[in-house]
């Protein structure tokens, strides 16, 4: 019996490979089982292949495998582009009609398009698809069958009625094949309570947005920095948020700082090329010191790159970004836990240190989708540092920590002036050296409060023990956790971080006298090299990958016990 | 020049970074009678600008002030405004600010119709990096950089404002303080995307638009002209010879992209906290 599986579906964009998915997802959350989802698809509207993998586990996973157990091959080409994933353990569902002369005796002819023509209209398909998978697993239909009533009751009861048809036939069929081919039905691993949310981290993110109080985005569309300006744009009404679709990433940027002036609590989404456009933003921010989050969903660059893969290799753009010196933060949460507390964090540290702080999260982590219990949408309280001006008001007067009370235009008696020109105390124009000195002091003070208040990393496995500490960020945290369960090695621990600029100086402590690995989703190491910087401490091993893909959990495994043998 | 005193006065001795017979000392004295006259409180206006000569003006205007980036003025008025639609929003920027490094947003800005006024020290050539050529020079006119004369046409800022339907529109003379005041009055008063293109010597750089040139070429519109036909305005902002001075067109049925959004007149920074019911409704739609 299966106690982990991962089951996959590929097929043409279009297809209905996400339908498909969302259905499967959310029964398998009703049943209580752990799941996790992650998606790659192609730069393309329609065609090309699009393949989404869902793991069911007996722990709670937040990872890609490679190995696939189940594939629903959709397409012809799917099958092609899956080759090296599969292996004579998978099993492949196919429907023999499409497949013509790329028909292989090993694939189980599936007749997805028989089933949905019999229930009425091909676009049945897919709910045929799903049910087919729920008989395979044996899971009841009538969980299915309730979960499509309540997607479709508004479409009128014939619609639900041809639907449950659909899902039956292919009910029926999954339960026949699977006794009949010798698979397996899922053990009952189901542990998660009912009370758990489904949701993507773009969504993740937005609840972060939400709970800050967040209350002002503008950005331009880019994936996969998109998400998280569709989530907010839709829900301007119930929280008043202010959404503007900027006519560049040039505009957002100084958008955000305009309304951040102002008194918002404002927020910019985007991806690395269109963050290259908002670098003047960011050194306007540090200037004019007026708080702002910026969201950078990383993908491959340089330039268009790969638009709908995934990679780390923004790090060094972000911590660089902005001419001259000033102070900065960067998060780099790694599970919806921390997507949604990160989030929070950004905006108070963006308001108290009145500084610019970044989100960097990629594709892959923003288009996987999981499970987090409700009690873990974990609430912060939200800061503002906003003051009522007094007629003396003066937005830079030197302080002990750099930082001065933060009056807004409009609340109080006093004039607010911020000005990108170097400036004085008033924030009036200014080319005394004496003053230029104090300002750019004063804007760099804050950073050494700023460190000791940087979140510690999550400490995986004994790392007090271990004289090898593997170091992931971001997107790295569950196939950094899962690899080391499985390689149940005691001399080697992990440190995930979720913030990765400035770093607390315990991490230093932390790495003494350790054997550190890096991995990361780039081609040269960059928070490897940050590390070294920040900390002193040589990186013996790098693991990199910049194919535009995740790492999988068997790929970290295998280079962990090669650095093992050395 | 009118120089009563005004709520808007810097202090005594403040040091000003123009030239002698700088048009901009005319426009600044402009705009703070007309701040004044207005009744506008000065915790009340947020003059925003960019980076030049003509943007150092809200330097020396005694009232909020975001001075921002080079072209970047009208994007931080949006997000001013959006954010707190309570505070009058001034931009006032350059030509090479404006229709130069800013020429995107001010074409996106008409098009949203916020409620703003854009002033526009139009003076036809870089000042600040020394006499290059602006977006709005005259084909001909020899710099550093176009040796050989301007060779690109000159850009026509209201002509481009009236074809994205800006619902006012108007040129002024700096030289002539008195109808600048009143005209730029009218465009802060205005409800909407207000641009007053102000005519403007460079006497260091701009040797072809001088005082002279702006009074010999210039005129003003006539006492009976209605700035009520769109097409009317541009007609005569084709005119080459004689350069109508004036408002061109105003037309406040335009709606508000303020409305259009729904934003209410409490600021944002009065409500920062998420309602609670809203969030954990919005939760409970992932379970």
């Amino acid at each position: 019996m299966y106690r982990d599986i991962s089951i996959v579906f590929s097929g043409a964009a279009g297809q209905g490979v996400k339908t498909i998915t969302t259905a499967l997802l959310h029964v398998l959350k009703k049943c209580g089982y752990n799941i996790f989802s992650c998606t790659e698809y192609m730069s393309r509207i329609r065609g090309g292949t699009n393949t989404t993998e869902i793991r069911i586990t007996e722990k709670k996973r937040q990872a890609y495998v490679h190995h696939i157990d189940m594939l629903f091959a959709l397409s012809p080409h799917s099958v092609e582009h899956l080759q090296k994933r599969i292996s004579s353990n998978t099993f492949i569902f196919a429907e023999k009609e499409r497949f013509g002369d790329q028909w292989a005796t090993n694939f189980i002819d599936t007749p997805l398009s028989k089933f949905a023509l019999e229930t009425g209209s091909l676009v049945f398909s897919n709910i045929v698809a799903a049910g087919v998978a729920f008989g395979i697993f044996g899971i009841p239909i009538e969980i299915f069958t309730d979960y499509l009533h309540e997607q479709f009751a508004a479409k009128g009861d014939e619609i639900v009625a041809k639907n449950r048809a659909a899902a039956k036939l292919g009910y029926d069929f999954g339960k026949h094949i699977a006794a009949d081919k010798g698979i397996m039905p899922l053990v009952n691993i189901a542990t998660e309570s009912p009370d758990t949310l489904l949701m993507d981290g773009s969504t993740a993110l937005g609840i972060g947005a939400i709970a800050a109080g967040c209350n002002f985005i503008s950005s331009y569309p880019m994936s996969p920095g998109t998400g998280l300006l569709t989530f907010l744009a839709s829900r301007t009404k119930s929280f008043g948020i202010v959404v503007d679709q900027a006519e560049d990433e040039i505009a957002a940027i100084n958008a955000g700082l305009g309304a951040s002036y102002a008194g918002a609590k404002a927020i910019v989404t985007t991806s690395g090329g269109g963050f290259d456009l908002m670098q003047e933003g960011v050194s306007l921010a540090g200037m004019i010191e007026t708080p702002l989050v910026i969201h950078i969903g990383q993908r491959p660059g340089p330039a268009t790159g790969l638009p709908t893969r995934t990679e780390q290799g923004d790090l060094n753009l972000a911590l660089h970004s902005g001419h001259g010196d000033f102070t900065k933060a960067i998060f780099s949460p790694g599970t919806l836990e921390e997507l949604i507390e990160t989030m929070q964090r950004a905006f108070n540290l963006a308001q108290e240190y009145q500084i610019p702080v970044f989100i960097l999260t990629d594709q892959y982590l923003l288009d996987s989708i999981s499970t987090i219990h409700r009690t873990k949408v974990q609430r912060l309280p939200i800061e503002t540092f906003i003051i009522k001006t007094a007629p003396t008001y003066q937005r830079y007067a030197f302080s002990d920590n750099g930082i001065s009370p933060r009056g807004i235009p409009g609340y109080g008696e006093g004039i607010v002036r911020v000005d990108s020109d170097e400036h004085d105390e008033n924030g009036l124009i200014t080319e005394n050296f004496g003053v230029r000195e104090q300002m750019v002091n004063k804007r760099l003070t804050r950073q050494l409060s700023l460190r000791g208040a940087a979140l510690l990393p999550t400490l995986i496995g004994p790392v007090n023990q271990a004289k090898r500490v593997v170091i992931a960020w971001g997107s790295n945290h569950g196939v950094l956790e899962e690899a080391l369960d499985i390689l149940s090695d005691n001399t080697f621990a992990g440190l995930h971080f979720s913030q990765v600029y400035p770093l607390n100086p315990i991490v230093k402590s932390l790495c003494e006298n350790k054997t550190l690995i890096v991995m990361e989703n780039n081609a040269t190491g960059q928070f490897a090299d940050l590390i070294t910087l920040e900390t002193g401490k040589p990186i013996a091993h790098r693991i990199l990958k910049f194919t535009g893909e995740p790492f999988s959990v068997e790929e970290v495994v295998d280079a962990l016990k090669e650095i093992d043998h050395e | 020049m009118n120089k009563t005193a005004t709520p808007f006065d810097m202090p005594q001795g403040t040091d000003v970074a123009w030239c002698p017979g700088c048009g901009n000392h005319m426009l600044l004295q402009a705009m703070k009678s007309a701040l004044h006259e207005l009744g506008i409180d000065r915790n009340n206006v947020v003059i925003v600008s960019g980076i030049g000569q003509a943007a150092k003006s809200p330097q020396y205007l005694n009232a909020n002030m975001f001075n921002g980036l080079h072209g970047r003025s009208l994007p931080a008025a949006l997000g001013i405004k959006l954010s707190n639609r309570n505070l009058v929003v001034i931009v006032e920027s350059g030509d090479g600010d404006m229709y130069g490094e800013g020429g995107n947003h001010f074409l996106h800005a008409i098009r949203r119709n916020f409620d703003v006024t854009v002033i526009v020290h139009n003076n036809m050539v870089y000042g600040l990096t020394k006499g290059q050529a602006s977006p709005t020079s005259q084909r001909g006119m020899a710099t550093p950089v176009q040796v050989n004369g301007v060779m690109l046409e000159p850009f026509n800022p209201l002509a481009v404002a009236l074809a994205l339907n800006v619902p006012f529109a108007a040129r002024a003379y700096a030289g002539d303080v008195e109808r600048t005041k009143s005209i730029i009055m009218q465009a802060i008063t205005f409800k909407g995307f207000s641009i007053v293109d102000v005519f403007q010597p460079c006497v260091v750089f701009n040797k072809l638009n001088t005082y002279q040139w702006f009074r010999e070429n210039t005129t003003y519109l006539p006492e009976n002209y209605k700035p009520d036909n769109r097409g009317a305005a541009l007609e005569l902002l084709f005119q080459t010879e004689k350069l109508p001075l004036g408002i061109f067109y105003s037309n406040e049925k335009r709606d508000l992209y303020e409305d259009l959004i729904n934003i209410g007149t409490t600021p944002l920074y009065q409500h920062d906290q998420p309602d609670e019911n809203a969030f954990q409704h919005m939760i409970d739609a992932f379970l």
